[in-house]
């Protein structure tokens, strides 16, 4: 074993990347579940931001037009979700699972003609002078937007949920729906919009993928990252910050145990692949002696009664 | 304007009329996407509904909607115990793997060895498992009040990473050529979940899903407990003055819904699957989640769930095979059903009155 | 009403199959071939099915072929051969090693119905097995790495631990060695065979730790592009061509070439001289295809490469010839001995010079 043949520099630059679409999908669940609402369908809307940000990139040439219309997207795909159980009142956890699966097939169907196709390549941002302070320049200065856009949007949520009213109604929302609905506010209004916001947060994930970090379109290629993605919400007790912690480190792992791998050490692969999972419960265990928890009113259904 | 208002108790009616609706609905959208792909709708439907029960190979077809439904029926009627007192447990793929990880475990440790109870002692081990996988979120629950959707959720993968290594290391084949993937159960007949009856599709699995219907059936209809596991879901501070131990009611609920998973696993890997290998699970604790839900929880509803969505399956495979038509279109097909039968869920449990301005 | 009542007669009344016989067929002689992936994957299945096609255009008319993708391994595949067998197919392809004992299994039922079940070890009367001998395409791989390698480390992704990816590996390691003495081989196992995320980063952490060339034994083609945006690394595709991907970093590929194969059995069954094989054919029978060499390899290194094929094609060289150690460093083949096909058939030991532990 050679574990001085890891080099830091690039497996912290490489981490990077693999964080990000997860980064997107989390943080857009986030929302989703602090207003209440559990989208287990995090993985359809994934898989069709993917197809439709590829499809879009590879005949307009853009992969910016690519990532705004995979947000569209998988926000369109979330919207079947907001009607069946905020207007039908259909329950949620199976609905997301149907989510999942037609989502799966809806972009293995639409993807047909652009297997084997190479994507038009998001450029690096030039960051200049950064890019060249040792170390931390090579880390983080050398990626592309949608890099900074994810950790970004980390910061606009903290911001959203914790510096503004509107920030605010949301939580409580998601704490109490009756009592916010007693105070006037519209319950089934504020959901849908944040239903669309996480499916487009996981269309642009899933964008991500097709477009920058694989780059190319397969079917079922997001592979359970959307799954990974609710766990991480989990993980990081929704607080937008611990998402990027979380990100960093289910992201992490894989690319830790690829690099001990290529260093020759022995792992044993399995174990080390369900460490996040494990880890999660952990926290969640952990969580429960702190006051953070899960929104009291997350996965129940909300029928306005008068 | 219409107003939404919540039956005082379900419609009989649209708890049978409902799933009928969203049936056809289905069909006409479905038929629809077919025809978009330049295939014959009402051929593929046929195809689909018709070809399975009654088609020229349905004496091939019907046997296997029995060994396609049984477990989806077995897993989702231990699933709907717990949801009916608004206990999720969502982590039935997980138990599904333990259970039958821990039968083939016992049968292929004790391998050669003919020993004519050991398919009983297999399915004894499986439910064990699965309801030891399933009381780890029950007990995390109880103990420190963690999510059970979550936790059981994240057990799932675990299980998912503990068959990989089962099928790549201590379970694989010594005589295997170094393949992944154990011995095959089929051909040890000590261990293997045999047909009951030649042709007919009926093996243990088979039996057991029905015996847990009729069970459910029973208990939820004519027992104390049934009683008990509806009022901790509907009123659960109600349920506690009557009585009703919240705690147990997790562990009862998480346990049972867990051993039934198990045993799944097991009949499913000591009989048609055979033996264990990395992709040993297809799913089925997921899609019975759904089948559980479809059948409105309702044991004789799961019955008719699990036999459809079984059909869909098979259908699937058939139009595929002579029509051409994508694995993927089936896929979507099936999630219309769904998104159909959970939106037409409305219908059974609240009705539209006309009002005045004011809207919901 | 009435599809509920359909459900619940078919439930009750279980058609009693009598030994299920093929229907008797018109002129067309009637291909079925089992996918373990979907068609679009790029790779393995869609080579599968290239040989499908490649099979309907030699025999136009008198040929029909159908396919049923993503059929998972176990009682699913089963069901899908058994429907193709019913449905009158003559001849049916099964392409994934899991379909090994499900082709067994249905094969005894349908005596008339010829089997042919890739990549597995077992026959019968109408089951024959073949394969592709990938490990010659691998040594040449292998030659071209060694000879472009500047910093002398060269990547490997590996899917499963299992012999068919030993071998390659140790057949690339070979002749890498040869032309190269100072030559390292850093190997990463993925677990999968197809995860085009996972593979990208298998791809880049083996880049990162100081490899310039890549060797792929997944499927996708996310390697290629990690490598082209990481600029100078060399990479092959591997199951099908990846032109896309030359001449940068795609330097040149395996391609999986089943078209002469199917074609050939099928003619066998339309002739009616079919009989049970057990086919390991490589370069020399065109299974195995070296895809076109690009102009980033020297033209020396190329001219070398193309010996090393014809060498191999002819016979005149084996790539695994003695002298060879294990990498234990005990004897394993004697100068000028060559490996015998049951030893390369369960390979699972590196040979001497390479480093790490094949995971058990």
């Amino acid at each position: 074993m050679d574990l001085s043949s890891i080099n830091p520099v690039l497996l912290l630059a490489s981490l990077m990347v693999a964080a990000t679409p997860l980064l997107f999908a989390a943080l857009g669940e986030l929302i989703v579940e602090r207003a209440g609402v559990l989208n287990l369908g995090v993985e359809g809307m994934m898989i069709t931001g993917a197809v439709s940000g590829f499809i879009i990139a590879v005949e307009s040439g853009s992969p910016a037009l690519g990532f705004i219309c995979a947000a569209i997207a998988g926000a369109l795909l979330s919207l079947l979700f907001a009607l069946l159980t905020q207007v039908f009142l259909a329950n949620q956890v199976a609905s997301g699972l149907a989510l999942t699966l037609f989502g799966l097939g809806l972009s293995a169907l639409l993807g047909q003609g652009y297997v084997g196709i190479k994507p038009p390549s998001t450029p690096k941002l030039d960051l200049g002078m950064l890019a060249d302070i040792p170390f931390i320049g090579r880390v983080l200065f050398t990626h592309d937007l949608m890099v900074y856009l994810a950790l970004a949007l980390a910061i606009a949520i903290w911001f959203f949920l914790h510096r503004t009213r509107a920030g605010l109604i949301l939580r409580g929302v998601g704490e109490n729906h009756d009592a916010a609905h007693a105070l006037g506010y519209k319950v089934v209004m504020i959901r849908f919009a944040a239903i669309a916001f996480g499916g487009a947060c996981a269309g642009v994930g899933g964008a991500y993928l097709s477009l920058v970090r694989v780059p190319q379109w397969t079917e079922g290629m997001t592979a359970g990252i959307g799954w990974i993605a609710l766990a991480l919400v989990v993980f990081a007790s929704w607080k937008p910050g611990r998402v990027i912690l979380g990100a960093y480190l289910f992201g992490g792992v894989n690319v830790l145990q690829l690099n001990l791998q290529a260093a020759g050490a022995a792992i044993p692969v399995e174990y080390l692949a369900m460490s996040p999972y494990l880890v999660t419960i952990l926290v969640l265990v952990i969580m429960s002696a702190e006051r953070s928890r899960a929104p009291a009113s997350l996965g129940r259904p909300f029928h306005a009664s008068h | 304007m219409f107003k939404i208002e919540k039956r005082p108790i379900p419609s009989a009616k649209w708890n049978w009329g409902a799933p009928i609706v969203a049936v056809l609905l289905t069909m006409v959208f479905g038929g629809a996407l077919f025809a978009v792909l330049g295939v014959n709708p009402f051929l593929a439907l046929e195809k689909i509904f018709y070809e399975p029960l009654l088609g020229e190979y349905a004496f091939y077809y019907r046997p296997q909607l029995l060994v396609k439904a049984a477990p989806l029926i077995l897993i989702a009627i231990g699933l709907s115990l717990g949801f009916r007192a608004g206990i999720w447990n969502i982590g039935a793929e997980g138990q599904y793997i333990i259970g039958a990880l821990c039968g083939a475990g016992l049968a292929l440790a004790l391998y050669p060895m003919e020993l004519f109870i050991l398919l009983p002692l297999m399915v004894i081990a499986g439910a064990i498992g699965g309801a030891l996988w399933g009381l780890i979120p029950a007990f995390l629950k109880v103990r420190f009040g963690t999510n059970e959707i979550l936790v059981s959720l994240m057990l799932v993968y675990v299980a998912e990473q503990l068959l990989a290594s089962m099928a790549l290391g201590l379970m694989k084949n010594p005589e295997g050529m170094g393949f992944p993937g154990s011995r095959n159960l089929q051909q040890y007949p000590s261990a293997h979940n045999a047909e009951i009856i030649s042709g007919t599709g009926m093996h243990w699995g088979v039996v057991a899903a029905l015996i847990a219907v009729i069970f459910a059936y029973i208990v939820l209809s004519r027992h104390m407990f049934g009683f008990s596991l509806r009022m901790s879901g509907m009123a659960p501070r109600a349920a506690k003055f009557a009585g009703v131990n919240p705690t147990r009611m997790v562990l009862i609920c998480m346990g049972i819904s867990g051993a039934l998973a198990g045993m799944a696993g097991l009949f499913e890997i000591a009989g048609p699957a055979g033996q264990v290998s990395i992709d040993f699970n297809v799913g089925y604790g997921f899609t019975a989640i759904i089948v559980a839900f479809l059948g409105r929880l309702n044991p004789v509803g799961i019955l008719l769930a699990g036999i459809l969505m079984a059909l869909t399956y098979i259908g699937g495979e058939i139009t595929q095979s002579q029509m051409g038509l994508p694995l993927a279109a089936i896929q979507v097909f099936q999630g219309m059903l769904l998104f159909f039968l959970l939106a037409m869920d409305l219908l059974t449990n609240y009705r539209f009155r006309p009002t005045a301005k004011e809207a919901a | 009403m009435k599809l509920i009542k359909h459900l619940a007669t078919a439930t009750l009344a279980l058609g009693v199959a009598t030994g299920a016989m093929a229907a008797g067929h018109g002129e067309k002689t009637k291909v079925g071939f089992v996918y373990v992936g979907p068609v679009g994957d790029g790779g393995w299945t869609y080579e599968h099915n290239q040989g499908r096609l490649a099979v309907e255009e030699h025999f136009g008319d008198q040929v029909e072929t159908v396919f049923v993708e993503s059929v998972p391994e176990g009682p699913d595949s089963e069901r899908v051969m058994t429907q193709m067998a019913l449905e009158g197919a003559d001849l049916i392809f099964t392409t994934s090693f899991g379909y090994m004992d499900p082709t067994i299994n249905v094969a005894s039922k349908f005596p008339d119905v010829k089997f042919e079940h890739a990549t597995g070890y077992k026959t019968a009367d109408n089951v024959s097995v073949y394969s592709a001998r990938f490990y010659e395409g691998r040594a040449v791989q292998g030659l071209i790495a060694g000879s472009m390698t500047k910093s002398n480390i060269i990547g490997y992704i590996g899917s499963y631990p299992i012999p068919e990816v030993i071998r390659g590996i140790n057949s690339a390691y070979i002749q890498a060695k040869k032309v190269n003495p100072d030559v390292e081989f850093k190997i990463v196992w993925a677990y999968t065979w197809f995860d085009p995320a996972k593979e990208a980063d298998a791809a880049k952490v083996l880049i990162e730790q100081g490899a310039d060339v890549i060797l792929q034994h997944t499927d996708s083609t996310a390697p290629q592009a990690a490598a082209q945006e990481a600029g100078n690394v060399y990479t092959f595709g591997q199951a099908s061509d990846m032109i896309e991907y030359a001449p940068m970093p795609r330097v040149s590929s395996i391609i999986d070439n089943w078209s002469p194969y199917y074609i050939a059995r099928t003619q066998a069954v339309i002739d009616g001289t079919w009989e049970t094989a057990n086919t390991w054919d490589g370069i020399g029978a065109g299974m195995v295809g070296i895809g076109e060499i690009t102009d980033a390899v020297p033209a020396d290194v190329k001219e070398a490469a193309l010996a090393l094929k014809d060498a191999i094609a002819s016979g005149d060289v084996h790539p695994f010839t003695g002298p060879l150690n294990k990498q234990d460093g005990s004897a394993w083949l004697a100068e000028g001995e060559t490996a015998d096909d049951g030893t390369l058939a369960g390979l699972n030991f590196y040979v001497e010079g390479i480093t790490g532990e094949i995971p058990q």
